[in-house]
């Protein structure tokens, strides 16, 4: 075994967060799983697809209990994809499970034709996203699937933030009569407690904590970190920072944005993808189209050769942690 | 069920039908039509239980075309077979048609939209076991050209309907030995063919892609229990046209004027001799 991983809170951040009355949850890989397990006993229609794939997964215990419901393909993210589509086709509900740096790059273009084109039901499940394998290097990152499955006509994108919008959004998943794509990552992760009292629906944000200075925009396992910094800012240096949880990349919540963009000094994203083709693009280009000028700041991977290290070094590295967001604000204000 | 006879007059008409609409859309993949449409006349007049009646029926048999550009064959057996008015193909091709160069689902009939090469094969294997799993019954079929093979998701695919000894998948190739480059074994040669499918522990059989009783039998249950099917249909590309069988520029060659007339008038001529003497 290797070394622990680094954490991805430091010593301040820690602090900022038990303040908070933040508790610890776990991985979203392993709620998602759990999640799946409860609706899938309960529907057998619920089928988990996994390419050689089912412990990186956590679906170990799910394949004991629902032998019948579990498919194994075999490392052949082509395979996986086309057979889910095919499943799909015949009135299956397919959770297909691969990790995300495979699924969104071997078989684009099974997900592009056999499922979103054809229109087939299906859910398209990226694990261990973004730069969860950070040391294991580029091969292993997902940092172009927000925009390569942003232009794919027919999909829902739902990149969720801590356990309870992945609960939710694998029940929503299940529940679509259209395709979508659920990404996360396999860190334990913070609950975050919401200032939005309505549900959780796909196409809405959540915003998590109510302010004008500056709003952090962000999405998935990203959102903690600007919770954390919105937090500091206020106590450090009085601002008052809003911060917007989407959930669903695409379609975005336009409304959420604009109100963001209006009522707010300045606008950050932030994400664990790439500038390119991300959130941020994604934002800007709402705010701009509504004819809106507003300091604005996309906080993201570069595009550049990922620097190597965990999970956590690479986010330190590239500013998505609670003191890289928070020096980012104040530099937009222009504040020392 | 339709005799020897009455089948081999349909192709007639089918080749007369596909020519028809690549001739009015400007477009098509003409030799390719040409070489499966003995195959499609077999599947949808006599082994696939589906119609339109039936198509919504979870228990169907499901056919999925992989090799998507020879839409044309396609579109007009699901014509003749009921799911839409032929003149519908009026609009092929055309603006905010339905009936795009490359199956979709928009048309009645059209299980998977295909065009992309390589897909069709794993769909196939998951509608396969889905069948399975259920314990439906029913049968998955898909249509493979040979230039197509070069795609290796088909061995991914290939792979895994006989790790779950499918033997209610049937894969056939359309094996015309010609792709847009040139002759498939030049291109990139996949034989031998029959060996590669039996390794892969498929029930493989190989027979004359023209010839309707061979088809049928090849088609008609699975080859082997416990196995999925391969059948290995060797094809003329542009099969019933003279000029067109076996060269390669009718790929997606549309014919001028002479050259339909040309056509037609062989295949009336078939139509005639085939008929005793009434068109």
């Amino acid at each position: 075994m290797s070394a622990p991983a680094p954490s991805m809170y430091s010593p301040a951040a820690k602090a900022v967060a038990e303040k908070l009355g933040l508790t610890m949850g776990r991985a979203n890989l392993e709620e998602f799983a759990d999640t799946l397990l409860a609706l899938a006993k309960a529907d057998r229609n619920i089928l988990a697809v996994t390419s050689d794939s089912r412990g990186s997964g956590k679906l170990g215990p799910f394949g004991q209990a629902l032998p019948k419901q579990i498919v194994e393909v075999g490392i052949a993210e082509q395979n996986l994809v086309g057979i889910a589509a095919g499943l799909g086709s015949c009135g299956k509900n397919v959770f297909a499970v691969s990790p995300a740096c495979f699924l969104t790059a071997r078989s684009l273009e099974q997900v592009k034709n056999d499922i979103c084109y054809s229109d087939h039901p299906v859910t398209i499940v990226g694990i261990s996203s973004g730069v969860s394998y950070g040391a294991l290097g580029t091969t292993h990152h997902s940092l172009h699937d927000f925009a390569v499955m942003r232009a794919i006509n027919n999909l829902t994108i739902v990149v969720p933030a801590d356990n309870f919008e992945t609960r939710e959004a694998v029940k929503a998943a299940a529940a679509s009569l259209t395709p979508v794509y659920l990404r996360f990552g396999k860190a334990p992760l913070y609950n975050l407690p919401s200032a939005d009292s309505r549900p959780f629906a796909m196409g809405q944000a959540r915003v998590l904590r109510e302010g004008s200075d500056v709003a952090f925009l962000a999405t998935g396992e990203t959102v903690i970190h600007a919770q954390l910094a919105a937090a500091q800012l206020e106590s450090t240096s009085g601002l008052q920072c809003r911060v917007v949880s989407l959930p669903t990349l695409k379609p975005l919540d336009s409304a959420a944005v604009l109100a963001a963009a209006r009522e707010c000094r300045a606008v950050i994203t932030a994400e664990e993808h790439m500038v390119n083709g991300g959130l941020g693009e994604a934002v800007a280009g709402v705010i701009a189209q509504a004819g809106i000028g507003t300091r604005f700041k996309i906080v993201g991977i570069p595009d550049e050769y990922t620097v190597t290290g965990s999970q956590a070094d690479i986010f330190r590295h590239y500013g998505l942690t609670m003191e890289g967001l928070a020096a980012t604000a104040l530099e937009l204000l222009g504040r020392p | 069920m339709p005799t020897d006879r009455e089948l081999a007059l349909k192709s007639l008409h089918y080749r007369r039908s596909v020519l028809r609409w690549i001739k009015h859309a400007g477009a098509g993949h003409t030799g390719g039509s040409l070489s499966c449409v003995d195959i499609l006349n077999v599947l949808y007049n006599r082994i696939l239980r589906v119609s339109p009646a039936t198509f919504t029926d979870p228990k169907r048999d499901r056919y999925i075309q992989s090799k998507g550009h020879s839409v044309e064959a396609l579109f007009v057996v699901l014509a003749d077979r009921g799911f839409f008015p032929e003149s519908d193909l009026e609009t092929l091709c055309g603006y905010q048609s339905d009936y795009v160069g490359h199956p979709t689902r928009h048309v009645a009939g059209v299980e998977q939209n295909t065009g992309a090469l390589g897909h069709g094969l794993p769909i196939a294997v998951g509608t396969a076991l889905a069948s399975k799993l259920d314990d439906a019954g029913f049968r998955a079929f898909t249509l493979l050209g040979d230039g197509e093979l070069a795609e290796g998701s088909n061995w991914e695919g290939a792979l895994a309907g006989a790790h779950y000894k499918l033997d209610n998948l049937t894969a056939i190739i359309d094996c015309n030995t010609l792709q847009i480059t040139g002759r498939t074994k030049d291109v990139m040669n996949h034989e031998p063919l029959a060996e590669k499918w039996s390794a892969f522990g498929w029930a493989v059989r190989t027979v004359d892609g023209h010839d309707l009783a061979a088809l049928t039998a090849a088609l008609e249950k699975p080859l082997e229990p416990g196995k999925p099917s391969c059948v290995i249909a060797r094809t003329i590309k542009g099969k019933g046209i003279s000029f067109m069988e076996d060269v390669g520029k009718w790929h997606h060659g549309v014919p001028n004027d002479d050259e339909f007339a040309r056509a037609n008038a062989e295949l009336d001529a078939a139509i005639v001799q085939l008929s005793g003497g009434a068109a």
